[in-house]
């Protein structure tokens, strides 16, 4: 790792753990940051100790592991199909796993009425799972040419699955119900209200067995940044490779989607900011999974504070809203600065 | 062609040319050589317009190019740049074609006038047989011709080509470089051209500039240009220089293995 | 090779005219081709002619009309960046359009379809204006930088979007039936209402077309042959922002259209501008009308709206022509 994308690393990690304390003590009722890390620390009193560590702490977390997950998804997909456009929101992972949550949302719903309670509380996640890996499967497998997953068709395809998808969304929110299409709207625009350890705890295990995997194909995302031939040439697996990198992508944006709904934005921005904040020719990973973190941190900070701050009143917005309201100026804002340097 | 007194930069950073003078013999063949990162390349665009000049100008029978309707520019000035696009499918008569668009109107067909310089500039570089093959579907060589071919049949006095015989081998860089040097000998246009291969510069060239730090380190006949020195102080290269058949031959020293 | 082209742009009028034939024809009523003929020459007022007259006839000429734009506007789009994956709805545009429709709804200006034509126009046009400002700044927008660009414009509308769409549910009511993409209920009010602004987007991408075979060859070379990148960039811009605007105005954000015309033009008549952009226009067309078909007929009495059956039917057949293409990018 360079000096640069060392202290962008660690500048995000400092930055994101702030944010994170900031966000445990603002609320309804506002503690002090002392008292918040006494509380994480195993101190403090009962009630602190509820707040934080029982009503705020889910949610922070959730925000934290669904930031990584979306971000280092993003930037394996970028780097595998040399696509800055690639994101889990464009090739499908999202759509699909949209598609299948949205479907349980209204045929679950007030509408349908058959499932209903528990089973469409667990039932949205598993379905958001299970549509993601499906949509994937489909791009992964009409991506092969002459038995390699080829680097192109991997976009063109997934937008091809993610249009299919998308408009099946679409189709759903005509037919529901209006109060299941204001649900389903809401789980589409990702949202960390009201999460639970049961929504943090599968991202987390994701996150943790799967980001070291990633980092340990580091070396070879460095080859295939070269194009295949370069990259088998240099011992580089590609196909393998890649479709290693796909199926970690996508189960890493499939359980990020389960626990927060499809965050707009953060796939795709973290990734490139990462990559013009480090100077470097790919996304570097690891400066990424924080840079996502931080991202959605930050964000979920302004949507449960933003408009009652600004006094419109006391609405807290998905998190999503702010994630591409923020994200992309930001990124406009770097393209132009390269432009200028053209 | 005119240069004076041009100092080119990419904004921000220092020039990679800078305060460069340089009189281009008209209807002769003139090489530009130097190490990488010299600037030659840059030169190249700033001699064009792909590079808006930071001082000085360039003149094209005493007119300044940057005064000239960009239409008109590319009736008197050709260029071709490194790593030109080659659209899927796309036949090599229809890429020469494109050469033909500052004399067409918006929507007018192809004249009789644009059919024979395309064809005119196909025979130049001898490719009338594959005119109507995909371009993708050529050699290197042959592709490097066509592309040639479409400057060719652009039909301007003057001619710039960027390093025209990269990733050839010797014997299709020779044939590009015989299609380069009756541009100018049979046509009589002012060809410039980039190389990096000092020997087929020499060989070639009527006009030889050899550059170093974004400025002309020797300019003049190959034969008084290329010395043993001049290539230890720019290029940082050990080499003997023979004479050849009246052109000058660069022969590195070996440092071999014991 | 000319007069092969030509055969094939004549045969994909004749495709148009067929689908056009059959989108008059069919529905949850099937009409002979004589009570067809009856309704357009001679209508006397009777049930058939009703039908043809009021309902399919301006439904299906909105369909042709926002199908050859938006299937330009793909071509120009993929021309433009030089990326596969261009098209209107990655740009912005639909993005203002829906911005503009749902700030419409929630002041309560917009009640019928009729008024969110101009809803959507304005903020298609404002989006594209945007969108073409961003994009220029500097020295003039790369292919990369200028899809990104898109995207990043098409995500932060998006956001607001749904910000209030989440606030409100009667907004949200009103704007999930326009967001869906449909030419049911258009007349030909709304067709008059979109045609001035298609005509000049198409006009426009017409003077780009050539424009576009040079830049194709790299932008030194462009630049080399006397073509002003910044010019030529700015025309196909407005272009595509007129004929996105008028589409969209006109049916809401059908998504995948300006996609699906644009790569199967490409696969039918190659890399040549001059050729593909007409081609766009009629497979757009096509497109567009047989999916409305398709929607009246699989759905009965409720119908499937076009944008549907593009996605869910259009998806699979351009998967199908990713795959049968060599190379793609």
């Amino acid at each position: 790792m360079n000096p640069r994308t060392l202290v962008l690393s660690a500048a995000c990690a400092l930055l994101a753990i702030a944010l994170a304390l900031v966000s445990l003590s603002v609320g309804t009722t506002k503690l002090p940051v002392a008292d918040v890390v006494q509380a994480l620390l195993g101190g403090g009193d009962g009630g602190t100790r509820l707040i934080v560590l029982e009503l705020r702490l889910p949610r922070v977390a959730t925000g934290l592991l669904v930031g990584i997950a979306f971000a280092v998804s993003g930037a394996l997909l970028q780097t595998l199909s040399r696509n800055a456009l690639a994101s889990p929101d464009i090739v499908g992972v999202n759509s699909g796993a949209s598609a299948a949550a949205v479907t349980v949302i209204v045929l679950a719903g007030t509408g349908g009425g058959n499932i209903s309670g528990v089973a469409a509380r667990v039932g949205i996640p598993l379905a958001a799972i299970i549509g993601g890996l499906a949509a994937t499967a489909i791009v992964g497998v009409l991506s092969i040419q002459r038995g390699v997953i080829d680097a192109g068709r991997i976009v063109l395809i997934g937008v091809g699955v993610a249009a299919a998808a998308n408009s099946i969304v679409a189709w759903l929110l005509v037919i529901g119900d209006v109060t299941d299409a204001g649900r389903a709207a809401a789980w589409l625009a990702g949202s960390l209200n009201a999460r639970t350890w049961s929504d943090a705890i599968p991202v987390g295990l994701a996150v943790l067995l799967l980001l070291p995997v990633a980092v340990a194909f580091n070396r070879d995302l460095d080859a295939l940044v070269l194009g295949d031939d370069v990259a088998s040439s240099l011992g580089v697996r590609v196909s393998r490779v890649r479709i290693a990198l796909l199926v970690i992508a996508t189960v890493l944006a499939a359980m990020a989607t389960s626990g927060a709904g499809p965050i707009a934005f953060v796939a795709l921005v973290a990734p490139q900011i990462a990559q013009r904040l480090a100077k470097t020719e790919r996304p570097p990973l690891l400066s990424t999974a924080l840079l996502g973190a931080l991202f959605v941190t930050a964000a979920d900070l302004v949507a449960r504070n933003g408009l009652e701050v600004l006094q419109v009143g006391p609405y807290e917005l998905p998190v999503g809203v702010v994630t591409a309201a923020a994200g992309a100026p930001y990124l406009l804002h770097l393209i132009g600065r390269q432009q200028k340097g053209r | 062609m005119f240069v004076e007194n041009l100092t080119l930069a990419y904004s921000g950073d220092k020039p990679v040319v800078s305060g460069l003078t340089l009189e281009v013999p008209s209807g002769r063949l003139t090489a530009i050589v130097g190490p990488n990162g010299s600037g030659k390349s840059t030169l190249l665009r700033g001699m064009s317009r792909l590079m808006a000049p930071q001082g000085g100008r360039v003149l094209l029978d005493g007119k300044d190019i940057h005064q000239l309707p960009a239409r008109e520019l590319a009736r008197q000035l050709g260029i071709l740049p490194q790593g030109p696009v080659t659209p899927e499918g796309i036949t090599a008569a229809e890429l020469v074609s494109r050469g033909r668009h500052p004399y067409r109107g918006l929507f007018a067909r192809l004249t009789s006038d644009d059919q024979s310089a395309i064809d005119e500039a196909l025979a130049a570089v001898e490719l009338e047989e594959l005119k109507d093959r995909p371009v993708d579907q050529l050699s290197g060589g042959q592709r490097q011709r066509v592309w040639i071919a479409m400057v060719l049949a652009q039909g301007t006095p003057h001619l710039l080509l960027d390093e025209p015989t990269t990733y050839l081998d010797l014997a299709h860089a020779v044939d590009v470089m015989n299609v380069v040097h009756a541009a100018a000998h049979t046509s009589g246009r002012t060809v410039v051209v980039v190389l990096h291969d000092l020997t087929l510069a020499a060989q070639y060239a009527d006009h030889l500039v050899v550059m170093g730090n974004g400025e002309i380190a020797a300019e003049g006949h190959p034969v008084d240009v290329l010395s043993a020195e001049l290539l230890h102080e720019v290029f940082g290269l050990r080499a003997t220089v023979v004479e050849v058949g009246g052109a000058p031959v660069v022969v590195p020293d070996r440092r071999l293995a014991v | 090779m000319v007069g092969g082209r030509v055969g094939r742009l004549v045969g994909l009028g004749l495709l148009v005219l067929v689908v056009f034939g059959a989108s008059l024809a069919l529905g949850a009523r099937w009409l002979g081709v004589g009570a067809v003929w009856h309704a357009l020459t001679e209508a006397s007022g009777s049930d058939a002619d009703v039908i043809v007259r009021s309902l399919r006839l301006p439904r299906t000429t909105v369909a042709v009309l926002v199908g050859a734009c938006l299937g330009v506007a793909g071509a120009l789009m993929q021309g433009h960046t030089r990326n596969a994956l261009a098209e209107p709805g990655i740009f912005g545009v639909s993005a203002g359009a829906a911005l503009a429709v749902v700030l419409g709804l929630q002041i309560g200006v917009v009640e019928s379809v009729g008024s969110t034509v101009w809803c959507a126009l304005i903020g298609a046009l404002i989006a594209t204006f945007g969108v073409q400002r961003l994009a220029s700044r500097g020295s003039g927008a790369s292919p990369v930088g200028l899809a990104l660009t898109g995207a990043a414009v098409a995500a932060l509308l998006g956001a607001m979007t749904s910000a209030i769409v989440l606030l409100d549910a009667n907004t949200l009511d009103g704007y999930r039936f326009w967001a869906v993409g449909s030419v049911a209920g258009r007349g030909f009010d709304v067709a008059g209402q979109v045609l001035p602004f298609a005509a000049v987007g198409l006009v426009l991408a017409a003077i780009n077309a050539r424009d576009l075979d040079l830049l194709a060859l790299g932008d030194d070379v462009a630049a080399g042959l006397g073509l002003s990148i910044r010019r030529a960039r700015l025309v196909g811009l407005l272009a595509i922002g007129l004929l996105t605007a008028a589409g969209v105005a006109a049916c809401g954000p059908i998504g995948f259209l300006g996609l699906l015309a644009g790569h199967v033009a490409r696969r039918i008549f190659g890399a040549r501008n001059s050729w593909l952009i007409p081609a766009s226009a009629l497979i757009g067309a096509a497109a567009l009308v047989t999916a409305d078909l398709v929607g009246r007929l699989v759905g009965g009495a409720g119908e499937v709206q076009a944008g549907v059956v593009l996605g869910v039917v259009g998806a699979p057949l351009f998967v199908m022509v990713v795959r049968r293409r060599a190379v793609v990018l």
